[in-house]
């Protein structure tokens, strides 16, 4: 039953991965692909949270920090990048 | 009988996880401009992954006996990071023109820089 419960929550998370990707792939702006990927990083954590749970090891606890934080930090790249044409500004006196 | 109840926790806590999740893809892909997207998008999959974190988190609690601190830093760092990025985003969509919906009424941050251009 337990096992039963943690499949069907994957399967209800790959449907909501879905149509993310539909987001992502028809997103008619930029900032709402960027929305609906960011999205998506989120679902990867929850995925490997249940996975870990499913195949009963903690071996990819890691893995959980590692994709939070590359998601946040994708978006915040590409959110200065749609705002201001750059990355990492070097001259300061442009504010 | 403890345990059971715990799984009973377990288990309603990353259904509720994965239903939320499910309901932030639904406002993505039904809302009309990125506004109410990124609403919908930020808030409730915030909610639902910290829902599964702790339900993954109670899991190893009760299966291990260890109460594992990378399932409580990743909560901590998703509930700090996911409205900041959230916010970023939808400024940077303000900033770059990106037009609002047809039903929207009113505007708060345009009328706030008018009156600072205004107070200058």
């Amino acid at each position: 039953m337990f096992q039963m419960i943690m499949h069907i929550s994957l399967f209800i998370l790959s449907i909501s991965t879905i149509l993310f990707i539909y987001r992502t792939i028809k997103g008619p702006t930029i900032p709402d692909r960027v929305v609906a990927l960011d999205a998506i990083g989120i679902n990867l954590v929850s995925i490997t949270a249940i996975l870990s749970v499913v195949l009963k090891t903690s071996a990819f606890l890691e893995v959980i920090l590692l994709i939070g934080i590359l998601a946040f930090i994708g978006t915040v790249a590409f959110s200065k990048y749609l705002e201001k044409g750059v990355i990492i500004e070097n001259d300061r006196d442009n504010y | 009988m403890i345990e059971t109840i715990i799984n009973v926790i377990i288990a309603i806590l990353i259904l509720l996880g994965a239903l939320l999740s499910l309901v932030a893809s639904i406002g993505v892909v039904r809302l009309p401009d990125v506004y109410t997207r990124s609403h919908a998008a930020s808030k409730s999959a915030t909610l639902g992954v910290m829902c599964i974190l702790l339900g993954a988190c109670l899991y190893f609690f009760q299966s291990k006996q260890i109460f594992d601190s990378r399932l409580i830093l990743a909560i901590a760092f998703i509930f700090f990071t996911s409205p900041v990025a959230g916010q970023l985003i939808i400024r940077s969509a303000y900033n770059s023109k990106i037009p609002m919906s047809q039903e929207t009424i009113r505007d708060d941050l345009q009328q706030a820089k008018e009156t600072a251009v205004r107070g200058k």
